[in-house]
């Protein structure tokens, strides 16, 4: 198991390292960089433009230096935890991002559970119940939570609360709670308000995930064992819990490797239309305004929470099934 | 079963008469049809079982045939502005008037100028009864962006609108706009499959067939690429196309972006697929023929396993036409002149919207539609592609 852990976390590096590059090439690509449009912008306007101080501010973040060399730089700052600078705010990228990474981690993980809840006991009674009424018409309101576009879920609910409630439920918290620290009071404010974005967010994650459920459990429910158990006289329930729902479980651990960017791609749209305090509005200001190091950053986290969610999920997996905790990799 | 010799003891039982080896397989008509048709036949014959997938399929067609004539089907030309008629809520099409048969018409519009709330307020003016008008002249267009015309499958009244789905902020008319934009929005899908389709085959085919260090290096690639959130991906490519590109290649730009990122889980099929094939005895055989890894790829393995292939790409589909639309409603896929149907949600990004002009959110009812429709004929397909189990 130890070895196993081990291992697991050594793959992690390389995945890393080849992410970061990534991100930051993409961060790089839009031509010219913020100074420069920091500077065209003070000519529409009409102000002077001190070239001096430009040409100051450019070295001062080696934005005239080679790309290895400025990436080098990012993710050895990366490691020691500074996020880079971020020009547009005039601040270190630390004091801007503030709780919104680790919302944003709250959310997801909401979501998976949420997902997790709703999908369970459906993808079970569809599998029981395989081509009955109740069959057909779960799966069809899981597929058109799949094929309804987040943001518009979101924006009619926005709407609905307002006239059904007369509250905005915009935004993850009171707004006397904003930029307070954190009590017992506001850790309450945000569970409140947390129900709407993972309904939204989870729509689309959950119809697949029965599917895969139902599949799964209906290989089972076929095989011989489950036969002979009926023969001998067990009781359905016990039939149905004690085997086949614990081989169809695995799928359930294993998915969070691509349930996860799902709900972080819809988190981020989603959160824009609610105006949440996570990632997703932020990233979407700084690829505008190409403000590279905090949109990098929130790339990086982005990814980094998937990298994070495989590597669990991939542990876990290991604790239920000894067959991968023995060979050493999943099997497919 | 082993291959140890029978112990003398085991006896059995051996038949007297004369066998007959024509006896056994004397099959009916039908039988016979079954089981001399190719694969390809059996799995259409599989499909048409399948009758949501079909009806799905049917559907699917009738909305491509749709974009090969968008210009002519839409009463208006998408840029038509009618600027006394902004926010025009859709207006219905009656065939009765006061208990008489009149056939299509709709009723003229009033409008009055709340002064209270500032708003345009519309009614219907039952005195005017306008007839619609069919194969008619209508607003000037260019066909494809090339040939002009006037030809409508149907016109607005002579001294009235037809506005059946309403109108936006600048008086355009909504249905032409949502049948335009199916161009736009339905090839996207089309386009980014196929460059995610080539990649998944040429990547996952190299993967799979020489193994070893390529396979290697690929898997790390896909591991790489499937830890991305693909939307923020996306987002972050398509903030780096220059704005003084032109809409069109900013269009195909798109596309490319959305089958990058796509490739991966195609490619992971074909790998697998061909790691599986290529111990087959068939294959060997090739080998020891002495055909070239090409031929033996394209000719041997490929049409094995295309039928599933084809089946996961519909399945793809959908995912690319909701991350274009999610884009454009971000602002930051395609941008005005180039409708699509995600342009058009862009401007229905407020709850004002909601409140006020529900109708602006129409184009989702088509994006709804055709994602299912591609998630049911994809499940069918899926069914199909394997006719003998």
């Amino acid at each position: 198991m130890l070895r196993y852990i081990v291992h697991r976390f050594l793959v992690m590096i390389p995945t890393l390292l080849a992410i970061s590059f990534i991100v930051f090439v993409i961060i790089q690509l839009p031509p010219g960089d913020y100074l420069e449009s920091y500077v065209a912008e003070l000519q529409a306007r009409g102000e002077g433009v001190d070239f001096d101080k430009v040409a100051f501010l450019r070295e001062q973040y080696g934005l005239d230096q080679p790309f290895m060399v400025q990436y080098a730089k990012w993710v050895f700052g990366l490691l020691q935890g500074d996020l880079g600078y971020s020009f547009e705010f005039n601040l270190p990228v630390n004091a801007v991002v503030g709780d919104r990474l680790w919302l944003t981690a709250l959310v997801s993980f909401a979501t998976i559970i949420f997902t997790w809840i709703v999908a369970f006991p459906i993808g079970v009674y569809s599998a029981t119940h395989q081509y009955s009424a109740a069959d057909h018409s779960l799966t069809f309101i899981g597929f058109l939570g799949l094929a309804t576009p987040n943001f518009l879920l979101a924006l009619v609910l926005l709407y609905l609360a307002n006239v059904w409630f007369g509250t905005s439920i915009g935004g993850l918290m009171d707004e006397r709670f904003i930029d307070q620290p954190w009590t017992m009071e506001k850790m309450m404010s945000i569970l409140a308000h947390l129900w709407i974005p993972v309904i939204v967010i989870g729509t689309s994650g959950t119809a697949g995930m029965i599917r895969r459920l139902r599949a799964n459990l209906l290989d089972e429910l076929q095989k011989q064992y489950v036969v002979t158990g009926r023969a001998k006289g067990l009781p359905p329930f016990k039939l149905l819990v004690k085997y086949p729902l614990r081989m169809s479980l695995n799928p359930f651990i294993a998915d969070i490797g691509s349930l996860l960017p799902e709900i972080i791609s819809g988190a981020a749209i989603v959160s824009v239309v609610l105006s949440l305090p996570t990632t997703g509005p932020m990233l979407l200001d700084a690829l505008r305004s190409q403000d590279m190091y905090l949109a990098g950053s929130f790339l990086m986290f982005m990814a980094l929470l998937t990298v994070l969610g495989v590597l669990v999920s991939d542990l876990l997996l290991a604790v239920l099934d000894p067959r991968i905790r023995l060979e050493g990799s999943a099997v497919k | 079963m082993t291959d140890r010799p029978m112990p003398d003891e085991a006896r059995h039982y051996v038949a007297k008469g004369a066998f007959d080896p024509y006896g056994v397989d004397i099959l009916t008509p039908e039988q016979e049809r079954y089981y001399l048709a190719s694969q390809w036949k059996l799995m259409w014959w599989k499909f048409k079982r399948h009758r949501i997938a079909v009806i799905s399929g049917i559907i699917l067609l009738i909305f491509y045939a749709s974009i090969l004539v968008s210009e002519v089907l839409a009463p208006y030309n998408q840029h038509t502005r009618h600027t006394d008629y902004l926010f025009v809520p859709p207006q219905a099409v009656h065939l009765f008037h006061d208990g008489s048969f009149v056939g299509p018409f709709v009723y003229g519009l009033k409008t009055n100028l709340n002064m209270d709330v500032l708003k345009w307020e519309y009614a219907d003016d039952r005195s005017k009864v306008l007839p619609l008008r069919f194969f008619c002249m209508g607003d000037a267009y260019e066909f494809w962006g090339m040939i002009p015309g006037r030809f409508h499958l149907v016109c607005p009244p002579k001294g009235g609108q037809l506005f059946v789905l309403g109108t936006d902020r600048l008086g355009r008319d909504m249905l032409s706009r949502i049948l335009y934009g199916a161009r736009i929005s339905l090839t996207i899908g089309l386009i980014g499959i196929t460059v995610s389709f080539t990649l998944g085959i040429v990547i996952g085919g190299l993967a799979g067939y020489y193994g070893g260090w390529i396979d290697n290096i690929t898997q790390r690639i896909i591991e790489v690429f499937r830890s991305f959130p693909h939307l923020p991906l996306w987002m972050a490519l398509s903030a780096a196309l220059p704005v003084t590109w032109s809409p069109l290649v900013i269009y195909f730009g798109i596309t490319m972006i959305l089958g990058l990122l796509d490739w991966t889980g195609l490619a992971r099929a074909v790998r697998s697929k061909l790691l599986a094939l290529r111990e087959e005895d068939f294959c060997t055989a090739a080998q020891l023929m002495g055909a070239s890894p090409k031929r033996i790829i394209g000719r041997h393995l490929m049409p094995s396993f295309m039928s599933h292939l084809i089946a996961s790409a519909t399945l793809s589909i959908p995912s690319m036409i909701l991350g274009e639309t999610a884009l454009s409603f971000l602002g930051l896929g395609l941008r005005p002149p180039i409708t699509s149907w995600g342009v058009l949600l862009n401007e229905a990004q407020n709850i004002n919207v909601v409140a006020l002009y529900p109708w602006l959110m129409l184009p989702v009812v088509p994006v709804i539609v055709v994602v299912l429709a591609f998630n049911f004929l994809g499940d069918g397909l899926r069914d199909a592609a394997d006719p003998y189990k």
